[in-house]
């Protein structure tokens, strides 16, 4: 059976109260769903043993700027099994900033999840050290929001004196 | 034409004492590599054979700023680099002179970006733009020559070691030393 059929029809079975969003775009699975069972979702598809999602190979995030669910945090697994890729979405209001991390999934997100907050400010509950990725830890924006200018805020890193 | 037919002519020869520090002076200037990125690469180049930076006394290359007259900041400052560049900076002891190499060094670059120094002049008092993304080394060559250019100009009397403040440094004498 041809995974793209697959993996709807195994999530839809496994999760009947969640409603899933499934696009197929270029040959590219994404499957979209509500932001409080990314955990259960994701856990599932690496233990499951068909599919075996072994590999978190990217979290980041999308800014809409003006529309009512502002961000989308995407992840990019991959199951080294099937050699198959799948994305998935869930959408984040600015209004309640946060989503579950997936480190306790897979710790390779980590990192990936330090740096989508670094950048959007999107927090993720239970993670083990969300500390900014990049920019100074004092610093107070988020440069990937579509409100932040591209040259920065002056003044709100310090340099050295002269 | 050499000297050393000179000398055998004569056995001695007149200069002036600033003359003899100043040639001394520009035939030994030692770089602090600072490279950050690409710039990096061709300044490793200036030390091969090929160019060869030891033409000009400059090939000792050394990887602690106390012992360098010249920071070379090779490649992209961003805010984060800035204060360690600038503490590496303090590090090296007076008279010291520092060259700007390439366009991200020198005013940004490409980098027209939140997180990058818009040319380090912001906070390093700079002798030397040197144009280039990235530079010949034949380029950076001829920045340590104006560099050297600049240091030959300058008596060994203007070197004294002026705080901010106007005040001068009263170092403690060789003999105390001793006496400790």
């Amino acid at each position: 059976m041809d995974l793209k059929e697959l993996i709807p029809q195994k999530l839809k079975a496994n999760f009947p109260s969640v409603d899933f969003e499934i696009s197929d775009y270029k040959g590219e699975l994404t499957i979209k769903f509500d932001k409080k069972n990314v955990v259960e979702i994701c856990r599932f598809l690496k233990n499951d043993s068909e599919l075996q999602f072994l590999l978190c190979s990217d979290v980041t995030a999308v800014d809409w700027a003006t529309r009512k669910n502002r961000f989308t945090v995407v992840y990019n697994i991959f199951s080294l099994k099937q050699n198959f890729r799948l994305r998935l979405k869930a959408d984040v209001d600015e209004s309640e900033c946060s989503i579950d991390s997936v480190t306790s999934v897979w710790r390779a997100s980590n990192f990936q999840e330090r740096e989508t907050y670094d950048m959007y400010g999107i927090k993720f509950n239970n993670h083990p050290d969300l500390r900014r990725m990049y920019m100074p830890e004092e610093f107070e924006y988020h440069p990937l929001r579509k409100e932040f200018p591209l040259m920065g805020i002056p003044g709100s890193i310090p340099l050295p004196k002269k | 034409m050499g000297l050393e037919a000179y000398l055998k002519d004569t056995g001695f020869i007149t200069t002036q004492v600033n003359a003899i520090i100043a040639w001394a002076r520009k035939s030994s200037v030692w770089p602090m590599p600072m490279g950050i990125s690409c710039c990096a690469i061709e300044m490793m180049a200036v030390g091969d054979p090929k160019y060869d930076i030891a033409r000009f006394g400059s090939e000792v290359m050394r990887f602690t700023p106390r012992q360098c007259d010249l920071m070379i900041v090779a490649g992209t400052v961003t805010y984060k680099m800035a204060p360690v560049v600038r503490k590496i900076y303090d590090q090296m002891p007076d008279p010291k002179w520092v060259i700007a190499m390439g366009a991200c060094t020198s005013s940004g670059g490409m980098y027209r970006s939140y997180s990058v120094v818009q040319g380090i002049d912001q906070f390093l008092p700079v002798d030397i733009y040197l144009a280039g993304c990235p530079p010949r080394p034949d380029n950076l060559l001829h920045a340590l020559m104006m560099i050297q250019d600049k240091i030959g100009k300058t008596k060994a009397s203007q070197f004294h070691n002026i705080p901010s403040d106007g005040k001068s440094i009263s170092l403690p004498e060789l003999n105390v030393i001793q006496k400790n």
